[in-house]
């Protein structure tokens, strides 16, 4: 007889499969537009703009850039993935197969999770392949460039949860992405260092959390840092745990889901 | 454990944020195998009452066990015990059948060779094997109401709950859903149905609950519940009625065109007199049937009587 845990290792695998053949169906919306998006950016920030500016913190533009863009299709990917997919099964109302059935809250939080994680990392590691056409690239410390890319796309992918489970028109799931998430993504150090800034932008900067994401995954693959890796690691960590026990609670209750 | 109700509600009570009462206290016993009817107007809290048993709606209040097994308490345990057929059509439009149902077995823990297997079996059984890798969104709509009694069997529930699962289907379609959902009847599985279709009901049905503003008005045995009914109506299709119809004692007459007559008389009232009258007055009678449907009657009568109690006491 399958015990508990037996019957939601089986559930787990099959939202997860579910979503990542989502993600292979439509790869046309989910793969493709995203990688022509980052290959923009080396060529016009990257090329044609950045052969005119001058090292930042020892690296050529091209290459301090990287690691920004990188995060910022992680980031973009997670989010994006998990509020089509979720709102999606909410719209068309098949989140009910799954509320409907034994299915503990934390197996399908987890499942949507992994899922958009697939997505987000997926694309990272894209980018980070595309950017090897422009620049030579050397990861100075492989495990904190892992678990940063990890942990941030897991914080994205619960931002992501939080925002579908809210949404109510497809509008909502686009406001968030487009009036909070980009403008936080430029100014958090994608693109500059923080450090050329002056007061009281570079203090009004260290409150902006993609800034810490962005920093100890450039430190992973450069070396460098505007930020303590210490600090960013708590950072990340804090909103992990912070938005998983938000997104549980969440689907305990069924707000936005159940009447 | 035989005799424990295969679902047995206790003064189950639902407020909607906007102050609706949705129910009000409802108390409900559904023995073992049994072919339960839950009926009631549009909002009488059906959908609401379902939504809590299959745990999509939050309940304000009361209790409700599953073949003993409470689910709120153990809710997990309790979902593995029902199947449910929603009203709307409610499974992802870009997926095929087949994957939607091994999804769904997925969901409650089922080996997914297993879950391959009862996909098939319950697509076949249920006339969509053809279409079992099409885009859901191409199927009709008996075939998307089919395609939700085989999801709702992936997990091969003891008690299966299906809310108006019929609406909208063509009646060569409906039959064949009933004749598998009186199949697993048969097999042992418990059914409650909700529908609009009266008719279906009382021929599928051995038990009733009628439910209205939220109370349940009436729940006892169909056939007791059909006995109620002091009165039938018969309709007769006859050679041409002359203009003016003959009077016969007991017996209300009512022309509905010129070759057909309904007749309406206390139950079990002498039908001579009727034929007899009608014979007299060069009326050839060339069949005759009860008019569809007795259910129906005594549902509208229920329905109105506690329509007229609710005015009252506001």
């Amino acid at each position: 007889m399958s015990t508990p845990f037996a019957n939601n290792m089986i559930a787990l695998q099959t939202i997860v499969r579910r979503e990542v053949m989502r993600i292979v169906r439509i790869w046309s919306q989910t793969l493709i537009p995203p990688a022509i998006t980052a290959t923009l950016y080396f060529i016009i920030f990257g090329t044609v703009i950045g052969s005119h500016l001058h090292k930042v913190h020892g690296f050529a533009y091209m290459t301090y850039i990287v690691p920004g863009l990188v995060m910022m299709s992680v980031i973009n990917n997670s989010y994006g993935n998990i509020t089509s997919s979720f709102f999606g099964a909410k719209f068309q109302r098949f989140v009910e197969e799954m509320l409907v059935s034994p299915m503990p809250s934390w197996v399908i939080l987890s499942g949507y999770i992994i899922g958009a994680m697939a997505r987000g990392l997926t694309l990272g590691v894209i980018v980070m392949l595309i950017s090897l056409l422009f620049t030579n690239l050397h990861i100075e410390h492989p495990l904190i460039t892992i678990t940063t890319a990890m942990l941030t796309s897991m914080v994205f992918a619960l931002a992501g949860f939080v925002n579908a489970v809210f949404a109510r028109k497809f509008d909502d799931i686009a406001i968030i992405p487009n009036f909070v998430l980009t403008p936080l993504i430029y100014l958090g150090g994608v693109f500059y260092s923080i450090d050329q800034l002056g007061e009281p932008w570079h203090t009004i900067s260290l409150a902006n959390p993609i800034l810490y994401m962005v920093n100890a995954f450039r430190y992973g693959m450069l070396g460098v840092s505007d930020i303590q890796i210490g600090v960013a690691y708590a950072v990340m960590v804090f909103f992990a745990v912070a938005l998983s026990g938000f997104g549980l609670f969440l689907l305990h209750r069924g707000i936005g889901m159940r009447s | 454990m035989t005799d424990t109700p295969a679902l047995e509600i206790t003064d189950l009570r639902k407020t909607y944020g906007n102050g609706t009462q949705a129910l009000k206290g409802v108390s409900l016993t559904v023995q073992q195998g049994d072919f339960f009817a839950l009926l009631g107007p549009n909002g009488a809290g059906k959908s609401t009452l379902i939504g809590i048993l299959s745990s999509l709606v939050n309940a304000s209040g009361g209790s409700a066990r599953i073949f003993g097994v409470d689910i709120h308490a153990q809710r997990s345990q309790a979902m593995h015990l029902i199947g449910l057929v929603p009203q709307e059509i409610n499974f992802n439009q870009f997926e095929k059948p087949f994957d939607i149902c091994v999804n769904v077995a997925g969901f409650y823990g089922i080996p997914r060779a297993e879950a391959v297997r009862r996909a098939e079996k319950y697509l076949r059984e249920l006339r969509l094997w053809d279409k079992a890798f099409h885009a859901s969104r191409m199927l009709s709509g008996g075939m998307k109401r089919r395609l939700m009694i085989a999801r709702a069997m992936m997990n091969e529930p003891k008690l299966l709950i299906l809310d108006e699962p019929t609406a909208g289907v063509d009646i060569e379609i409906r039959r064949s859903m009933w004749q598998f959902v009186t199949g697993i009847n048969a097999a042992g599985t418990t059914v409650i149905l909700t529908t609009h279709y009266l008719e279906e009901a009382e021929q599928l049905c051995r038990n009733i609950a009628i439910i209205d503003h939220g109370r349940i008005v009436e729940n006892t045995g169909m056939k007791r519940l059909l006995a109620k009914l002091d009165v039938e109506t018969f309709v007769l299709d006859t050679s041409p009625l002359p203009h003016k119809l003959p009077k016969v004692e007991g017996i209300a007459l009512c022309r509905r065109d010129d070759n057909t007559l309904e007749a309406e008389m206390a139950r079990g009232h002498d039908l001579n007199s009727l034929f007899a009258m009608l014979g007299e007055n060069g009326i050839t009678v060339t069949s005759m049937r009860n008019k569809a449907n007795r259910l129906e009657e005594l549902f509208v009568r229920l329905v109105e009587k506690n329509d007229d109690g609710q005015e009252k006491a506001a």
